[in-house]
């Protein structure tokens, strides 16, 4: 029995879709993105100086941007392989960025 | 019930051992999500150049309501617990629970998409036109994209909806399910780096 479970995980790790949250961890999840909202907002009517405000807006849209990429899109529970789809991607959009920001600025 | 949806995982006959042990379709998907990025970062960059060039039309902060577009936000962000939702409810085998859910982030997918429009017409009423500055024009060619994105997304939740009915969908195919998920937590990501970058981040 005992192998057999083993052979279950090492074939739904293999594959990529073991180990999945479950609904109750995806409420927290969604609870925890909800309030990370409210205080984006509240720090946009807050009456706190730019240099504050805009690197708190970043780190908090990184907190939401990497809560639903890792436990609503599974990429911490899945195979290696598509998170480097999606770095990969992430990573040449920033390229792509830094590219045309230096070449408007020269 | 767990015995059940590791069965209907493991001889599903849409999900064959692949070279790299992932199913073809969730490695396209995620090829395509990955150039999405590609696709938004590039859209992105080019509102950000134009975000000071308002000539004689409105600028942010003169024309964006943050609170209305803060519950879009809102909804949206709510959706993608409701996809997660649905897919769980799949793989338990639970089609009900599944078509609520699935039903439940259609409609918050649609009632962003009816603000979003609302939105837009506001914003022409008031002379923000896609013609009236290279500003606008990079606002309108960015939101409306994602608009078109998430319009899309909700026509898949809603072809999956129905699909369920028939017997088309069934816990054996909570794969696609996963995949259509994919798709829309993806739309769901991009705006959430767009209402930071647009609407909270002023300019100054």
């Amino acid at each position: 029995m005992a192998a057999d479970t083993d052979t279950d995980t090492e074939h739904d790790a293999e594959h990529g879709h073991g180990n999945h949250p479950s609904p109750g961890q995806y409420v927290e999840i969604g609870v925890i993105l909800a309030v990370v909202t409210a205080v984006e907002v509240a720090l946009f009517f807050a009456d706190i100086p730019r240099q504050v405000t805009v690197p708190s807006l970043l780190a908090l849209t990184a907190v939401k941007f990497v809560l639903v990429a890792l436990w609503f899109m599974h990429l911490r529970f899945d195979a290696k392989l598509l998170r480097r789809l999606f770095y990969g991607g992430l990573a040449l959009a920033a390229v792509i960025y830094s590219v045309v920001l230096a070449i408007t600025l020269l | 019930m767990a015995a059940d949806t590791t069965d209907a995982v493991t001889d599903d006959p849409a999900h064959p051992p692949t070279s790299f042990g992932v199913s073809n379709e969730k490695m396209g998907m995620w090829a395509f999500i990955g150039s999405e990025c590609l696709f938004f970062g590039t859209l992105i960059a080019t509102y950000l150049i134009y975000l000071g060039r308002t000539g004689d039309g409105p600028t942010p902060g003169e024309i964006f309501d943050i609170p209305f577009t803060s519950v879009s936000t809102f909804i949206l962000l709510m959706s993608s617990l409701g996809m997660v939702l649905a897919l769980s409810a799949i793989q338990d085998g639970d089609m009900r629970r599944f078509r609520t859910w699935t039903l439940a982030t259609a409609l918050m997918g649609a009632v962003f998409l009816s603000g979003q429009i609302y939105e837009f017409t506001v914003f022409v009423a008031e002379g923000m036109t896609l013609q009236a500055s290279p500003f606008s024009s990079a606002f309108f060619v960015l939101t409306g994209f994602h608009g078109v994105h998430v319009f899309v997304g909700v026509l898949m939740l809603g072809a999956t909806w129905a699909a369920s009915f028939g017997g088309r969908l069934t816990p054996r195919h909570s794969a696609a399910v996963e995949n259509v998920g994919l798709y829309w937590h993806f739309v769901d990501i991009v705006w959430i780096v767009l209402f930071t970058a647009i609407y909270l981040i002023p300019a100054e």
